[in-house]
């Protein structure tokens, strides 16, 4: 009896040590950002000094948004993010399909060649991917940013693990109605494929706009440019250290996503999730 | 369908993907390769095959030993520490906590936003004199210190914000993986009169591992791989203390031009990316043996 309570508050006590790490674990997690939000809403004078019932403003944003062709680099971003996912998904699907369904001979050779791209990425080619680009005549435009990601490894293997699981006999019936293997594609594996396809496209989206390396690298004016090298030629450059106006950019460059993530929050996990599982 | 007619329509489909594959990926690594034995073309000079010019020079180049040696602590730092935070975090989110909506999004909500903001944010927690992080110290009556502006804590400085940035990525995998674990097996030990610290030393823990791998090689890609941070923070500086490979590749390659010496570089980086693959490969062989 006495050890039982004892044991009973051992574990009460390990209940309650845990939920506090996990609290500060939290905490700890969120202040960079709850600093970021403060300073961005406040004038500049409160900007490191928490004081209750300090004035709100969003003139930190108004002046950011004047101070550089923010909405343009969003334009970019925009059409890069869309470019590239509607292209990954065209060229994933078909070969996907052609790996998981076909035999021919070569295939796993090839797809051994596919994988290579799971570990080189296109963020490390940097050196020969601008040689590539400057012969090609299309340096300094979105579609050199998008170009070297549109084949993605990442896609075709998580694609074709969910069109494995698409039973035979479902297959076999739409060839025995007469589709072609295009049309089997598309009206039996593209629909079963749905939750794959969501959670692809999420982690698609927050890859392209999140990138930067390669498209600072590529990029040379305010016509190609997304928001993230947007914001460091910004802040970079034309701001001195007006961290409330720094702060403000970036929450803003930033905005969208947080926003799309607060609301979507669920599929966001448990596509990286899915994702994840291989 | 005939056998050719098979074949010919998996080429047909294939063809979209493997030729953008090919030459983004493939032609780059072997054309990488190549042009680490020429030299950089400048102005009226033409290029010149030079062999392993580059490699000899590479060897003496002190900045280059420099950042890779960087690199390696840099992994060894955040590496070990992401993954430990990621399977608590994941543990802590998947039990009963109170308040593990607002955890779980605390910990996530890193990982959705881009590293440049990140480390803009983060340039700010640091900045001496009146960041966040001078702040509290200041409160303990510590003195003040330019932590990205001094050899010994500008590196550490870049790990904290990379920890902070992947463990919530590395949970999500632990969290599934928790997730697709039978709670019998935890009513069952409790039976047993196992205690939980038991349990997850001996149960829970060996079922993660493939998590743990899975979650390793994508941290080891991520190490080698993201150098977002070091342009906004610090451009490798102090006295080249915070230059990762692919920060100095970028330099060498989009700052100086040099770029077969930064095709050197690359090679590197690739042989370094290889080892890890081919480690992967190993240990992946393994785990299927035991199935």
């Amino acid at each position: 009896m006495i050890t039982a309570t004892g044991v009973q508050a051992s574990y009460r006590i390990s209940r309650s040590l845990e939920t506090l790490g996990a609290w500060v674990l939290g905490i700890l997690w969120v202040m960079p950002l709850f600093y970021a939000f403060w300073t961005a809403f406040h004038p500049p004078a409160f900007s490191t000094h928490f004081t209750p019932g300090a004035p709100v403003t969003l003139q930190n944003f108004v002046k950011a948004w004047q101070a550089a062709p923010f909405a343009r680099y969003f334009v970019n971003t925009v059409i890069l993010v869309t470019m590239v996912l509607a292209a990954q998904l065209v060229l994933v699907t078909l070969a996907a399909y052609a790996f998981a369904r076909f035999r021919f001979p070569g295939r796993d050779v090839v797809f051994a060649l596919v994988l290579v791209q799971l570990m080189i990425m296109p963020d490390v080619l940097i050196v020969e991917n601008y040689r590539t680009m400057t012969a090609l005549g299309i340096k300094d435009t979105i579609l050199s940013i998008g170009l070297p990601y549109m084949a993605s490894a990442f896609g075709i293997f998580l694609l074709r693990q969910t069109f494995k699981t698409v039973p035979r006999e479902l297959d076999e019936a739409a060839r025995v109605e007469g589709c072609s293997p295009l049309q089997t594609l598309w009206k039996v594996y593209v629909p079963l494929a749905r939750p794959t396809y969501i959670a692809y496209a999420l982690v698609s989206i927050s890859y392209h706009w999140n990138n930067f390396l390669w498209p600072l690298i590529i990029t040379n004016s305010v016509e190609s440019r997304p928001v993230t090298v947007g914001l460091q030629v910004f802040s970079a450059t034309d701001q001195g250290i007006d961290w409330s106006i720094i702060s403000a950019a970036t929450l803003m460059t930033t905005g969208p996503l947080l926003i799309a993530f607060l609301l979507f929050q669920r599929q966001f996990v448990q596509s990286f999730m899915r994702a994840g599982i291989r | 369908m005939t056998r050719t007619r098979e074949w010919l329509y998996a080429w047909l489909l294939l063809l979209p993907a493997a030729t953008l594959l090919a030459l983004f990926t493939h032609y780059p690594a072997i054309a990488n390769l190549w042009h680490s034995f020429y030299s950089t073309p400048r102005g009226s000079r033409p290029v010149t095959f030079i062999g392993l010019d580059n490699y000899r020079a590479l060897i003496d180049d002190p900045i280059f030993w420099q950042a890779l040696s960087n690199n390696l602590w840099y992994a060894l730092g955040t590496i070990p520490l992401s993954i430990a935070l990621a399977l608590l975090m994941a543990v802590w989110v998947n039990g009963h906590l109170p308040g593990r909506g607002f955890l779980r999004l605390a910990y996530f909500t890193p990982t959705v936003l881009p590293m440049i903001a990140v480390a803009n944010i983060w340039l700010f927690f640091y900045t001496p004199g009146y960041g966040l992080l001078e702040q509290v110290t200041g409160l303990f009556g510590l003195p003040s210190h330019n932590w990205l502006g001094s050899r010994s804590t500008a590196l550490p400085a870049l790990m904290v914000v990379t920890v902070w940035k992947e463990a919530g990525f590395f949970m999500i995998f632990y969290l599934a993986a928790l997730q697709s674990m039978s709670p019998h097996l935890a009513d069952v030990a409790a039976i047993e009169g196992a205690s939980r610290s038991y349990f997850f030393r001996r149960v829970t823990l060996p079922l993660l591992m493939p998590t743990t791998l899975f979650v390793l090689v994508n941290a080891v890609i991520n190490a080698f791989r993201v150098v977002d941070h070091i342009v906004v923070m610090t451009r490798g500086g102090p006295d080249n203390a915070t230059a990762l490979l692919l920060y100095y590749i970028f330099e060498i390659g989009f700052r100086f031009w040099d770029s077969s010496y930064a095709a050197a570089l690359t090679m590197v980086l690739l042989t370094l990316l290889a080892a890890a693959a081919i480690l992967q490969f190993a240990f992946l062989e393994r785990r299927t043996h035991y199935q």
